[in-house]
This record gives structure tokens, C-alpha cells and sequence, in this order.
């Protein structure tokens, strides 16, 4: 394997796992659609204070994850941010919308009222998920594009890549991606609960309800879960043989197949997701469900990620030209970009334990009402 | 190709827009965590428990207006991708490592601290949350260099040469990007004027408690902070701007000329003190100005350090003359000889296209050459006209001068202030004193916008100095939908901020109402 290959490889597995990071935090979006689920005002409050001291970690995944595309794969940048426009328009509002409503739901003088906000946050609970979702569902069921580098130098239409009529829209109606998006939603919705499970004490009867929706939700996810798995184990792709793009039935399960350590860890993570689920749903004093849940999720993603980009796979196929498609070696950086990013990202784990420093520190002890009501900021 | 400048027009109103809603929340993250973390640092060093109060007061307004800058934050660095993609390919190999390093070594360490600055303070110890508070203000700045970094790269691209078998430039030298006199220039001057704002800030929230006589004590000492962090600021924003006049000069000629209306250069420039320009129509080369003060000899002090030097005007760089130290006019490269030679590289480029496909080594390699040889000037091949490449002069120059005199206004506030602090603060709660620290606020926030009109507008048409338009960096969308979205965030910045705007009046009133020094959780 050349020098260029392994760092292509290298940073696509750094964006699976900034992807699949992603996904683990979106149990703060889980957790705005859940706001007004039967929960008293009591209970409202403690579910967005404990979630609004996260959702910056969520918000932070997802920049960082733009920015390491933009850095390591800029062709995708180019070609999926300025063609799916209204898909990723969408994302940003609803995350734009987030980003006040924590700070400003409660506030004097907030203007627009704390249930406009809660809104906002139920707003970006759901279409946050199920569109991010969307995204990552057109790296397998494909975009309406096409790619001329040439076009550079046309004047008049001097653009690169050029995305269907609808821009987007087209990929949000996509069946096939919605069920990839409903499935991140209900996945966040699980781990939500099982985040208020283990961050939020006190209150029995809430940690109760929070076990049901668990068993509920995760019930909802494992069906749509097993759906998605099965589409796209029987789905085609391409892949890049020869200098032509080849359409392969099946393709996916074979890359699962071939690299069979990416197997293992993908039936891994199920089984820590689904004992995640049952455990917490029937063992009530067993707060550590989230965790397992959350590396399990991590795992499959990462999974996820990995068979749609390696083993020269199509990671962006072009439904309207194969050879417009994108696959890891056509769309990355330069091996000098790559090169001096990997030494940045030596200090990924750096990061990463302050991170878990910061975040046990702070969580040494389950959010109360009582907690809350002693806190001179709360949200 | 009308629908091309439309399109054109509106991706650059709604990049305009966010980045202009986005830096009125930024400064003043910037330059409040930087206080905030002083008041704090007071508040470990002396024990006293009124500096914990104090410092949590200004920290809720930090916290409020945090909000709206990550908000605003993340549409500015998706638009580079939605916008403009074209620009995400041809230069995203340089143009994105700033942005992720950005992300992993600033964006998480504000997450994370920030977090503890809000909620640590009885999870924590006194030591640890100090810490915190600090590594928010360090994340925050760390988070400005990386994509200033970026944006200096736009006005003076290094670091990087273009490979024509992908199209694109590719990174050859990154501490040449990172570190480029340009970026670390523009850092610090944003940096620091992110100090200017914070002070005057703080200036003018205390100038409402002392007019309505609540929380004297915690007023007058919030103000001191304000005063000496904003008087740092604004000397060294002075200072960094004279180094970035210099550096506009260097790499940036047309943006100078603009800045001052200047069409005919000479040895011995002056500089326009104060002035208005004619109205476009009416504006010749010779005459300019309707009405101008200038300071002789001034811009060529500012730019060579002498009152000997040549400064270009629009019409000079245009016809590329320049006048040397003896007086005798000479002839360069004029902007018309430069989109021929820009027409060449893309001729070349077209040519290795073709080669490449035909299989033919010895017509690519000849192409290569030729792309290299004329890639410096590869931008003007798209320009219709040499006054395409003249920035809008009257943005330019208004901009530049109201930048500079609401500057000059600060220091001199900052100097009264810190004068009156000290020497009379019984002068203090006089109300015209309280409306001036009170108005200054509106001053400086006009003074902010104003440096980046001025560095933005003055780098037009280009996306990238010299080497790509705006025109060539689009994505290929309907203008119609720019023109939604466009409205859409208009509507929603603009909510968000009178929301903001809302909650900081209304806080700061009920607040004060309290003994801010007893705060106590």
C-alpha cells in the first residue's frame, strides 16, 4: 500500500469515528423529542438542564466532522454541501436554532417565550437526527450528481459539481434513507433514556418511565435497525476496478465479509447495544446502560462508515453518472495535507481524556431538582 | 451570465450576512472571557467573595452571547461547502486544514471548559475552575487564529502550487500557511480588537449601573478591568493595524488605493485625514476628492517608513505604472497584460486536459509548464474588463475611515476613563459621563464591522488574491434558492439578536437590583 492510500485510509477512519461520535451524541437530540412526552415541568427542567450541559459536545462533533471532510476529502465538501443544498440548509437551521434555545429558554426578555424554544429544541430533536441520517444514507443509496473539473474553466458555468434539479430534496423523499434516518432517531431516543437513566437521579418514578421509553424505543430502533441492515446487505454499489466504476450486488456484505474484524465489531456492538436496552429496561438499579449503548453504537457506525469507503468501494455513488462517483482515492486531500493532518490528529487523544477528565468530573453525581435549584445558572 | 452575477450577488450577500451577524457576537466573546477570566483570577488571588459575584455577573452575559456566536459560527463554515463549492475543491486542500485543526485542538476544549466556567463552580475546586475559565478564553483564541489563518490565506495565498492533473492547488508548505506574516498580523489585531469591544462593553454596562445608581462599588470595579484590558486592546489593535496597512500595501495594492480613493499615486503620497469622494460620475483620477484634509506625505510614511516611496493609485496598478525614486515613469505588467498571460494558464490548463486523456506525456508536460509559468496571474483570466479587479472604492474608503476614527475615539475614552477611574471618580456617576461610556458602545461595535467591510469588500472581486473571482467559486444552485435562504437567515440572525439584545437589558436590570457582590451558589 502506497503512502498516499494509507492516509487516505487512515483519515476516512478518523471521519467514521468523528461520524459515529456524532451519532453517540445525538442522545441530546433524543432527548429534545422527548421533552413533552407526558413529563411534568419538574421533570422538563431536569431533562434540558442535564441534556444542555452536553449539547455543545454534540454541536462541536458535528463542526469538527465538516471540517475534517472539508480538510481530508474536499471533493466531497464541494460536491455534497453545494449540491444537497436544502438537505444540509435544513440540518444547519435546526441546529442554528438549537444552539440559542438552551441559554435563552428560560431567560427574562427572551421574547419569543421558553415553549417557542422548547420548540426549537424538539424541532432539531427530530429533523436534526432523521436529515443527518439522510446524509449518511446517500454515502450508500447514492446522490444526483455529476463531477468535470473542467468546468473550471468555463466562464459563463465554471461549476465543478453539478446536483439534480431538486437539490437535496430528492434525497430527504428517498424511502430508503428516511429508514436510515428514523433508525438514528430512535437510536438517539433509546440513548437518551438511558442517558436520564444514569444522569438524572432522585426521582424513582421519572428513572421508571425513563426504563419503558428504553424498552419502547429501543424495540422501534432494533425493527427499523434489522430493516436497514438487511437493504443494505442486499444493496448494490460501486465499486472503482480497473479505472471504471463496476456496479456489484450485494457489495456491501461482501466488503463486511472480506474484512472480517469489521464483522466481529459490527455483531459486537449489537449485542452491547441490545444488552444496553434490555438490562436497563429490566434491572432497575442498573444505571450504566448508556455506555454500553454508546460504544456499541460507536462500533457499528465506525462499521458502517468503513465498508462504504474501503476496498476501493464508491463511499458517494452518482446515480446519474458512475463516473462521477466518489470513492476515497478520487476525492481526498493531497499526501502532503494528509500528512501534516495526521500529525495534528496525534493529538486526538489529547483531547479525548480531558474530555473524559472533564466530563466524569462533572458527573460524579447524578443532576437532582435539588441540584438545580441550588445552581445560579441553570437553563 | 446574468444569472451567473445574480447568483454571484446573492451567495456573497448571504456569506456577507453571516459572517457580519457572526463577528457582532465573536469580539465580544473574545475579549469578555479574557476579562471575565482576570475578574476571576482577582477572585482566587484575594479570596474575596464579592470578586466571585462580580465575576459571575459578567460571565451570564458571556454565556448569552456565546450562544449566538456558535450558532452563527457553524453556518460560516458550512457556506464554504454550500455556497461556494467550487472554491471547497479548487483550494480545500489548503483552505480545510486550518478549519479542522480549528475544530480538534479549539472548538472542544470551549466545550468542554465552558461547561465547567457555568456549572463547576461547586462540582470543582477554586483552582480547577480558574483553569477552566482561562482555557475557554485560550480555546476562544485559539479558535480565531485557525480561521484567521484561513482568511489570510484568501488575501495572500502561500504555501501552495497548483497541480494540474487534478485541477486544484495542493498544501506544499503548512508553516508557511500557518504562520504567514499575514495571518499572525490579522489574529492579533482581531484578537486585540476583540479586547477594544469587550472594554468598551463593560465601560458602557457599568456606566448604566452608576447612572442608575445600583451596585456602585462592583460598577467601578468592573470598570477599571474594562478600561485597562480595553486600553491594551485598542493600542495594540493600533499597532497591528499599521501592520496591516503595510502588509495591504504589499500584497494587496488595489485594496490600498481603494482605501484611500486614490487613482494617481506619486512619490511623497499623502494620506486623506478626513475627505468624501466625488460621486463615481463625476470622479476623475486627478480629482477624486469633493473635500479631503490630507496629511502630507503621509501614506508613504505609513507603507515604506519614508515620504520617498511610490504608492500606487487604481489607475496605476491598472496601467501598470509606477513612478521610481528619480521621478521617471515606468511600465510593468498592466492588469490587461495580466488577464492575457491569466488566459494563457487557462489555455494551458485546457490543453493538459486534452493531453491527459490523449494519453500524450510530452503535450502535458509541455502544458504544465506553461500553467506554472503564468498561474500567478491565472485569476485574471476570468475578468471581463481590467476595472473588474477595482474593488467597490466608496465601501472601501468610508469603511477605513470610519474604522479609524471611531479608533481614535476609543483611545481617547479608554485614556478619559481611566483617568476619571483613578484620579476623579466622583465624575463618574455624572449622567453625561454614564450616556458617553453608555453611547460608546454603539460606537464600537460600528468600529468592529467596519475593519471587516473594509478587509472584505477591499479584497473584491477575488475569492482567493489574485488567483480565482468570486464568479468562478460558486456552487452550481438556483439563485432563487440562495434568495430563500438568504431571507431565512436574515430573519433568523436577526431574531436571535434583538432576542439577545433583550436577555442581556433585561438581566443586566433585574440583576442590578440585587447586590451583585452577594451572589452567592
Amino acid at each position: 500500500m502506497e503512502t498516499i492510500e494509507m492516509l487516505q485510509a487512515y483519515w476516512w477512519l478518523l471521519i467514521a469515528v468523528l461520524g459515529a461520535v456524532l451519532v453517540f451524541l445525538l442522545f441530546v437530540q433524543g432527548g429534545q423529542s422527548m421533552l413533552y412526552c407526558r413529563s411534568t415541568e419538574a421533570e422538563r427542567q431536569l431533562m434540558v438542564n442535564s441534556l444542555g450541559r452536553k449539547w455543545e459536545f454534540t454541536f462541536t462533533t458535528l463542526v469538527v466532522f465538516g471540517g475534517a471532510f472539508f480538510a481530508s476529502f474536499p471533493l466531497f465538501y464541494s460536491t455534497s454541501f453545494g449540491g444537497a443544498y436544502w438537505l444540509w440548509m435544513l440540518i444547519l437551521f435546526s441546529f442554528v436554532l438549537q444552539a440559542v434555545s438552551y441559554e435563552f429558554r428560560r431567560k427574562r426578555g427572551n421574547i419569543y417565550g421558553t415553549k417557542i424554544y422548547d420548540g426549537f429544541l424538539m424541532f432539531n430533536g427530530l429533523f436534526g437526527c432523521v436529515l443527518l441520517g439522510v446524509a449518511v444514507g446517500m454515502l450508500f443509496f447514492g446522490g444526483d450528481f455529476t463531477v468535470a473539473k473542467s468546468n473550471i474553466l468555463d466562464g459563463s458555468a465554471p461549476v465543478i459539481s453539478q446536483w439534480g434539479p431538486l437539490h437535496g430534496l430528492e434525497a430527504i423523499a428517498c424511502w430508503k434513507n428516511l429508514l436510515l434516518g428514523f433508525t438514528v432517531f430512535f437510536l438517539a431516543r433509546t440513548m437518551a433514556a438511558l442517558y436520564f437513566i444514569n444522569n438524572i437521579g432522585g426521582d424513582e418514578a421519572f428513572t421508571l418511565r425513563m426504563r419503558r421509553k428504553v424498552l419502547v424505543n429501543g424495540l422501534v430502533f432494533a425493527v427499523l435497525f434489522v430493516g436497514f441492515t438487511v437493504l443494505l446487505m442486499v444493496s448494490d454499489g460501486l465499486r472503482y476496478v480497473d479505472g471504471v466504476f463496476v456496479s456489484e450486488p450485494n457489495i456491501y456484505l461482501h466488503n463486511l465479509l472480506s474484512m472480517w474484524w469489521l464483522a466481529v465489531v459490527f455483531l459486537s456492538g449489537v449485542v452491547a447495544v441490545l444488552y444496553a436496552i434490555f438490562r436497563s429496561a429490566f434491572d432497575s438499579r442498573w444505571r450504566s446502560g448508556i455506555w454500553y449503548a454508546g460504544f456499541g453504537a460507536v462500533g457499528v457506525v465506525v462499521v458502517l462508515f468503513l465498508i462504504a469507503g474501503y476496498c476501493s468501494t464508491a463511499y458517494l455513488p452518482s446515480t446519474a453518472d458512475a463516473a462521477s462517483s466518489l470513492t476515497i482515492a478520487n476525492s481526498s486531500s493531497s499526501e502532503f495535507t494528509l500528512s501534516v493532518m495526521s500529525c495534528v490528529s496525534v493529538l486526538i487523544p489529547f483531547v479525548l481524556a480531558y474530555i473524559w477528565y472533564v466530563w466524569r468530573k462533572m458527573n460524579a453525581t447524578p443532576l437532582t431538582d435539588k441540584e438545580l435549584k441550588s445552581e445560579s445558572h441553570t437553563y | 451570465m446574468n444569472d451567473l452575477i445574480g447568483l454571484v450577488d446573492w451567495s456573497r450577500a448571504q456569506f456577507a450576512l453571516t459572517a457580519m451577524y457572526h463577528w457582532l457576537f465573536v469580539p465580544l466573546t473574545i475579549g469578555l472571557s479574557v476579562i471575565v477570566a482576570i475578574m476571576e483570577t482577582v477572585y482566587v488571588r484575594t479570596g474575596k467573595e464579592r470578586w466571585k459575584g462580580i465575576t459571575k455577573f459578567w460571565m451570564t452575559l458571556f454565556g448569552i452571547n456565546f450562544a449566538c456566536g456558535v450558532a452563527t459560527g457553524l453556518i460560516l463554515e458550512f457556506e464554504f461547502g454550500t455556497n461556494w463549492s467550487n472554491y471547497s475543491w479548487f483550494v480545500g486542500d489548503i483552505f480545510g486544514a486550518p478549519l479542522a485543526v480549528e475544530g480538534i485542538l479549539a472548538f472542544f476544549m470551549e466545550a468542554t471548559f465552558v461547561a465547567v466556567m457555568f456549572f463547576g463552580w461547586n462540582k470543582v475546586s477554586r483552582g480547577f475552575h480558574l483553569a477552566s475559565t482561562w482555557l475557554t478564553a485560550l480555546g476562544v483564541s485559539l479558535s480565531a487564529y485557525w480561521i484567521l489563518v484561513a482568511n489570510a490565506w484568501m488575501q495572500s495565498p502561500v504555501g501552495m502550487e497548483f497541480d494540474p492533473a487534478q485541477m486544484r492547488n495542493v498544501m506544499t508548505d503548512f508553516f508557511a500557511v500557518a504562520f504567514s506574516p499575514v495571518a499572525v498580523n490579522k489574529f492579533f489585531h482581531a484578537v486585540f480588537s476583540g479586547w477594544t469591544l469587550a472594554g468598551v462593553f463593560v465601560i458602557g454596562v457599568s456606566s448604566w449601573l452608576l447612572w442608575r445608581r445600583r451596585n456602585v462599588p462592583a460598577a467601578v470595579s468592573s470598570m477599571k478591568i474594562g478600561t485597562w484590558v480595553g486600553l491594551a486592546g485598542i493600542l495594540l489593535t493600533l499597532w497591528t493595524g499599521h501592520g496591516s496597512a503595510v502588509q495591504v500595501a504589499r500584497v494587496q495594492p488595489m485594496k490600498l488605493a481603494a482605501m484611500e480613493g486614490l487613482y494617481r499615486g506619486s512619490v511623497g503620497q499623502d494620506i486623506v485625514g478626513v475627505g468624501f469622494l466625488k460621486p463615481e460620475a463625476s470622479r476623475t483620477a486627478e480629482e477624486p476628492m469633493a473635500f479631503s484634509v490630507d496629511i502630507p506625505y503621509g501614506l508613504s510614511y505609513l507603507i515604506y517608513g519614508n515620504g520617498d516611496g511610490f504608492v500606487p493609485g487604481i489607475d496605476d496598478l491598472i496601467d501598470g505604472r509606477s513612478i521610481t525614486a528619480d521621478g521617471d515613469t515606468v511600465y510593468g505588467l498592466s492588469y490587461a497584460d495580466k488577464m492575457s498571460l491569466g488566459k494563457k494558464a487557462q489555455d494551458a490548463l485546457r490543453a493538459y486536459g486534452e493531453a491527459q486523456v490523449a494519453g500524450d506525456t510530452e503535450a502535458m508536460a509541455a502544458a504544465a509548464t506553461a500553467v506554472k509559468a503564468n498561474f500567478d496571474y491565472f485569476g485574471y483570466g476570468y475578468l471581463p474588463s481590467p476595472e473588474a479587479a477595482v474593488p467597490n472604492v466608496d465601501m472601501t474608503f468610508y469603511s477605513f475611515r470610519i474604522m479609524v476614527i471611531a479608533g481614535g475615539f476609543l483611545l481617547a475614552l479608554f485614556i478619559f476613563m481611566l483617568f476619571v477611574c483613578y484620579r476623579s471618580p466622583k465624575f463618574l456617576e455624572k449622567p453625561w459621563l454614564c450616556w458617553l461610556g453608555m453611547l460608546s458602545v454603539v460606537v464600537v461595535w460600528v468600529c468592529s464591522q467596519s475593519g471587516w467591510v473594509l478587509a472584505e469588500v477591499g479584497r473584491q472581486p477575488w475569492v482567493i488574491q489574485d488567483l480565482m473571482p468570486t464568479t468562478a467559486a460558486i456552487s452550481g444552485i438556483p439563485t432563487s434558492s440562495v434568495k430563500l435562504t438568504f431571507w431565512l437567515f436574515a430573519l433568523i440572525f436577526t431574531g436571535l439578536l434583538v432576542a439577545e439584545i433583550s436577555i442581556m437589558l433585561r438581566y443586566i436590570s433585574s440583576a442590578s437590583k440585587t447586590d451583585i457582590q452577594k451572589v452567592q451558589h
